[in-house]
Formats: C-alpha cells, sequence, structure tokens
C-alpha cells in the first residue's frame, strides 16, 4: 500500500497570499533545510578575502550545519585551474564532534581533539591514532597487536564532508549537493550583471563584521529585501534624503525561477514631493544633519554600467540590493557595500552576519566614507535596526493567531515579472511562487 | 596616592552621571559628556582585537550624536525598553597632563515592557578622558562589547 500522498496546505492559488505556517511550522522547517540549504541550492559561506594564505580558515555555515572555509595547499601545476578555496563540514567523521572551535585563524591541518583524527586542509583523513593497533605480547609471551581498524579500513574513504565550491569574483558558494547546476546557471543571466558591477576584476578590503540574532523566520529576510514598497515608509532617512522612495526611478529585476532578485535605484534629492511624501510620518521635511559627514556621498565610476536590458545606453544605479536565495544578501547602498549572510536557527529565528568590505585601491578617505555610511546600516544603523525589529514583530503576528491567517502580497497585482517601479510587491510573489515548487505545498 | 584617589572618583562620578543620564533617557544630555569633536564608538569585540575598522556604530562629533538622538528618538522605529548600565570601578591606566586614558567594565541589561530583564551587551569602556574648566570630558569613549551576537538591534547608546 502507497503511503497517503500528503495534501497541500496551501488554500489559494498563487502566491500572493503566504500562510502564517509557512514561517512558524518546526517540521516544514526542517523540509526547509534539507531540500533548501542542504539540496540543490547554492549558499554564500564567505568571501576569498577573509582567506587569504594557504592555511587561513574561518567558520561559517550553510543552514544549521558549521563548515570550514579554508584556503588550501595548490600544487604549482594546478594553480591556472583550481582556487584552493575549499569548504568541509565542521564535524569529525569519528564520533561527529564539532572539532573546531576557533572562529578563525590558520593551520597546517585540523585535528579532532577527541580522539587526535587529523584531516588534511582539504578534508582529507590523514591518520589516526592506533589505526594499525598496539603492539604486545600475549599471555604465552608472544608478540601480538592489540585493537587496531579492522582490515579494509581506508583513509580515503572517512574524510570531512566536503561541499562542492564555487568562488565568483571573490565571493564563495558552496552546496552539498552533486545534481546543483554550476553556480553561473543557478544565479542566471539576468542577475549576474548586477553582481559583476560590484566584484569583477576588484580585488575586496575587509573593513569587519556585525551579528545580530532576529527572532524571525529567515524568510522574512529575504522578503525584506525584496520588498521596495517599504523602504520610503519605514525608514525616515530613506524617504527623507532621498536614498530610497517610490518617485524615483527603479527595476525590479529576477532570475528565471523567481528566487533571486535585484532591486535596483537612483537616488534623488529627497524633500517634498506630495506623491510620496504626504501623509507619511516617518518624512520629516524640516530634517537635517548636525553632521553632514554621515551622508558624504560621493560617486564612484563603476556605478555606472551598460544597461542590460538596454545594450548601447547607459544605466548608474546608487543603489542595488541582490537577494540570492537562499541565504545571501548583497548590499550597495551609496558607497556602503556589505554582505549579508542568513543563518536559521529554528523556524522562529535566524542570525544575521553583515561582512563590510571596500576595494583594495580605495583612498583613505573613501574608506573613512564607507565606514561612516556604515551607520546606516546594521544591527543599530539609521536604517537597517527597524528592519530586524519589524521581523521580530511579524513573526510575533504570525504565532498569535495561526493555521488560518496569512500575509497579503498584492501591490501591482498578483503577477510575478519585473518591473520598471518600485510600487510593487512582485519580488516577494516570485520568491514563494518558487518556493512552493521546491517545498511541494 | 590622594590626588589618584581624587581622579579615580572623579571618573567614577562621571561614568555614574553618564549612565544615569542614559538610563534616565536624558538621552539629550548624552552628547555633553563629550568634547565637541569627540568620538563615540560601539565596536564589537571581534573587529576591535583583529583590528577591523568597522563599528556597530561610530560617530565623530557632538553633531553626529545630536543626530543619533534624534535618530533614537524621532526615527528609528523600535520596541520600547529600558536599560539599567552596572559599571565597575574605572581603573586610571595612564595620565600625561590634563589628558586621561582609563577604562570600565560595563554590563547593560534590557528590559522590554512586560517582560524579564536580560543582559543585552557587556563589555568595557576605553576612554580618553580630557580635564577642561567644565569638568572631565570625553574626548573619545570606544565601547568594545564582548556580546557576539546583538540581540536584534541595539538602538540607544551604551
Amino acid at each position: 500500500m502507497n503511503a497517503p500522498e500528503m495534501l497541500s496546505r496551501w488554500t489559494g492559488s498563487g502566491a500572493s497570499r503566504v500562510p502564517f505556517w509557512a514561517y512558524t511550522d518546526p517540521q516544514l522547517y526542517q523540509r526547509e533545510l534539507e531540500k533548501i540549504f542542504y539540496g540543490e541550492h547554492w549558499c554564500y559561506v564567505g568571501l576569498e578575502v577573509e582567506v587569504p594564505n594557504v592555511g587561513d580558515y574561518r567558520l561559517s555555515s550553510v543552514g544549521e550545519r558549521q563548515v570550514i572555509l579554508v584556503r588550501d595547499r595548490v600544487a604549482p601545476k594546478d594553480r591556472g585551474i583550481d582556487h584552493g578555496i575549499r569548504v568541509v563540514e565542521n564535524r569529525c567523521a569519528h564520533r561527529g564532534v564539532r572539532f573546531c572551535q576557533q572562529p578563525h585563524g590558520s593551520a597546517r591541518s585540523f585535528v579532532c581533539p577527541y580522539h587526535q583524527w587529523t584531516y588534511k586542509l582539504n578534508g582529507d583523513l590523514a591518520g589516526l591514532p592506533f589505526k594499525d593497533g598496539v603492539a604486545s605480547t600475549d599471555a604465552e609471551g608472544q608478540p601480538c597487536v592489540n585493537g587496531g581498524m579492522p582490515q579494509g579500513f581506508e583513509l580515503k574513504d572517512h574524510g570531512l564532508t566536503k561541499l562542492r565550491v564555487a568562488v565568483l569574483h571573490g565571493l564563495v558558494f558552496a552546496t552539498f549537493s552533486e545534481q546543483a547546476e554550476t553556480i553561473e546557471q543557478y544565479l542566471g543571466p539576468s542577475v549576474m550583471p548586477w553582481l559583476e558591477r560590484i566584484f569583477k576584476g576588484r580585488p575586496l578590503t575587509l573593513l569587519g563584521y556585525n551579528r545580530q540574532r532576529i527572532p524571525g523566520n529567515w524568510k522574512l529576510m529575504m522578503e525584506n529585501i525584496k520588498d521596495p514598497y517599504h523602504p520610503g515608509l519605514l525608514h525616515t532617512w530613506f524617504v527623507t534624503f532621498g536614498l530610497w522612495r517610490a518617485d524615483q526611478k527603479s527595476r525590479m529585476v529576477m532570475d528565471e525561477h523567481g528566487r533571486h532578485a535585484v532591486m535596483i535605484s537612483r537616488r534623488n534629492e529627497g524633500g517634498e514631493n506630495k506623491a510620496v511624501t504626504q501623509g507619511v510620518t516617518s518624512f520629516k521635511a524640516d530634517m537635517a544633519l548636525n553632521d553632514t559627514r554621515l551622508l558624504d556621498v560621493v560617486p564612484e565610476p563603476w556605478w555606472q554600467i551598460e544597461d542590460p536590458s538596454s545594450p548601447g545606453t547607459r544605466i548608474t544605479p546608487t543603489v542595488t540590493m541582490l537577494t540570492l536565495f537562499p541565504s545571501l544578501i548583497v548590499q550597495q547602498q551609496v558607497n556602503s557595500l556589505s554582505t549579508r549572510h542568513i543563518v536559521p536557527r529554528g523556524e522562529g529565528a535566524f542570525d544575521f552576519v553583515w561582512t563590510h568590505f571596500g576595494f583594495a585601491d580605495d583612498s583613505e578617505e573613501m574608506t573613512r566614507r564607507r565606514l561612516r555610511q556604515a551607520n546606516l546600516f546594521g544591527p543599530a544603523g539609521f536604517v537597517s535596526a527597524d528592519d530586524g525589529e519589524v521581523i521580530q514583530f511579524s513573526q510575533d503576528g504570525f504565532r498569535q493567531w495561526g493555521e488560518g491567517g496569512a500575509t497579503l502580497c498584492e501591490l501591482g497585482g498578483t503577477g510575478t515579472q519585473g518591473t520598471e517601479h518600485m510600487v510593487t510587491e512582485t519580488l516577494i510573489r516570485s520568491m514563494y511562487a518558487y518556493w512552493r515548487k521546491v517545498m511541494g505545498v | 596616592m590622594n590626588e589618584r584617589l581624587l581622579l579615580q572618583l572623579e571618573i567614577d562620578q562621571l561614568n555614574a552621571a553618564y549612565a544615569a543620564a542614559l538610563d534616565e533617557r536624558r538621552f539629550d544630555d548624552w552628547p555633553q559628556f563629550f568634547l565637541e569633536d569627540g568620538r563615540y564608538t560601539v565596536q564589537a569585540r571581534e573587529n576591535f582585537d583583529r583590528k577591523l575598522p568597522l563599528a556597530l556604530i561610530a560617530l565623530e562629533s557632538q553633531g553626529m550624536m545630536k543626530d543619533r538622538v534624534y535618530g533614537i528618538t524621532q526615527t528609528i522605529y523600535h520596541g520600547p525598553y529600558y536599560t539599567r548600565h552596572v559599571l565597575s570601578p574605572a581603573q586610571v591606566l595612564v595620565q600625561e597632563g590634563e589628558r586621561i586614558r582609563s577604562q570600565a567594565h560595563y554590563a547593560v541589561f534590557r528590559t522590554k515592557p512586560g517582560d524579564a530583564s536580560e543582559v543585552y551587551n557587556v563589555g568595557r569602556y576605553i576612554d580618553e578622558i580630557v580635564r577642561t574648566p567644565g569638568g572631565l570630558k570625553l574626548a573619545s569613549r570606544t565601547c568594545v562589547y564582548d556580546s557576539e551576537m546583538v540581540l536584534n538591534s541595539l538602538i540607544y547608546p551604551i
């Protein structure tokens, strides 16, 4: 007899009403880990610049699994074809110990402290104590060997779990899946130009980290950066200083599956425009900074590129927000640049790790500027602090109602196409259309 | 010895007044603890120890601090909460004329309406203090926090 087919709990058609259980069901969350984070998707792990030298490593996460991002030795003959970046699971093949406890460092090899199993930087098991037993003498005084691994035990069968790794313009992605398409196919041709605009051919410098634990479902963070509706309403700085608001020239781009997206816009002078500021309480007409260095924006040459959707013309966004499903957000907001890594922690919380960076050829003044503008972003940011807060309050709202409730994402209709404006929730709908397919709900 | 004790007492009083201003939500008073070009930084220990320059909050003047106060009182949407600062006695590290370097340990507890108190942010102040006609002022205060995770958001100054 066949197992009963699971009935979908998703009652509406399309993806414009997201049921609350999509955020609150712990069993569904476990399936998300398997199908999304450990399935045929590429997850962000870190930046190449974080491990500049052979042996340098840092801990990171793919879903809830802790992994080690490490730079391996590469034979001279392979230097053209092997970037040397490895990602291995932080779990000993012997007794399952999460053996690496230093968040970053430099190593010649990895040794599990419990029984001294030793791994090469690429995760291969290099050796273990007493593999061939311990020489002794038996009761008759004859030489013998005590213990040891059974016949047929091979080092090569007991390495760490090695993830497939892709290094793309200094960003490191990894997947547990052998079947996942290449990273270029995974991201797709409509998203790629926007990633290349920031990263291609441009060595990075690491400015530092901010970490926050947000008590909300991980998808809420993806939604937040696929939602161009809220920034000019929730964030005073955006609407008042014209950094993001509905009267700006904008574009919403997505990949063919609707899972990744780019929100692109160009800032304006801000100030009063009744169409977008009237009745908006976060708009502060008389607000002026006491110290204008907080928003000392200087355009950079790389902001302008050939318009991918209109070859032969140029486009100069001041802000691009990329959501690379499932776990990475890349931010360019004027001179501030960061990757934001989503690390889920159960269905009701996630860690959000911000890595701010600049470019190796930045002047000291530009580095200073990027660091100043970092005051807008992160867990204490003039802008981003309130995103974490509203995500928490969203989760609280879902939890208190239960099974029957749903969010409503119908600004701009119920379709899932790209747009040339920001008055839409299309990117949220497109992500859930994809998520429904993957999750089979 | 007496001078040393007196200085210690003066710095402890400065820190006590600073903490009271924040915990009593007299945010407009907060920039007045600094020189006009004073610096205020809140930085994760991870960045501080590795000499990575990124900070959670990095303000370079009283003007920026006033902008932060406007932000926390008028523009940054957040759930309301109280803070309670518990400070250690100051440790005077160096005294050169009118300039003093000192540090003190802090624990800040957060209490949200209807909820229990929780440990919010723990670390140390690394200070440069200057004696002025108006009393001791902070030329810079760096709050290096041990807490590896910010509990969602950090709105009010530490």
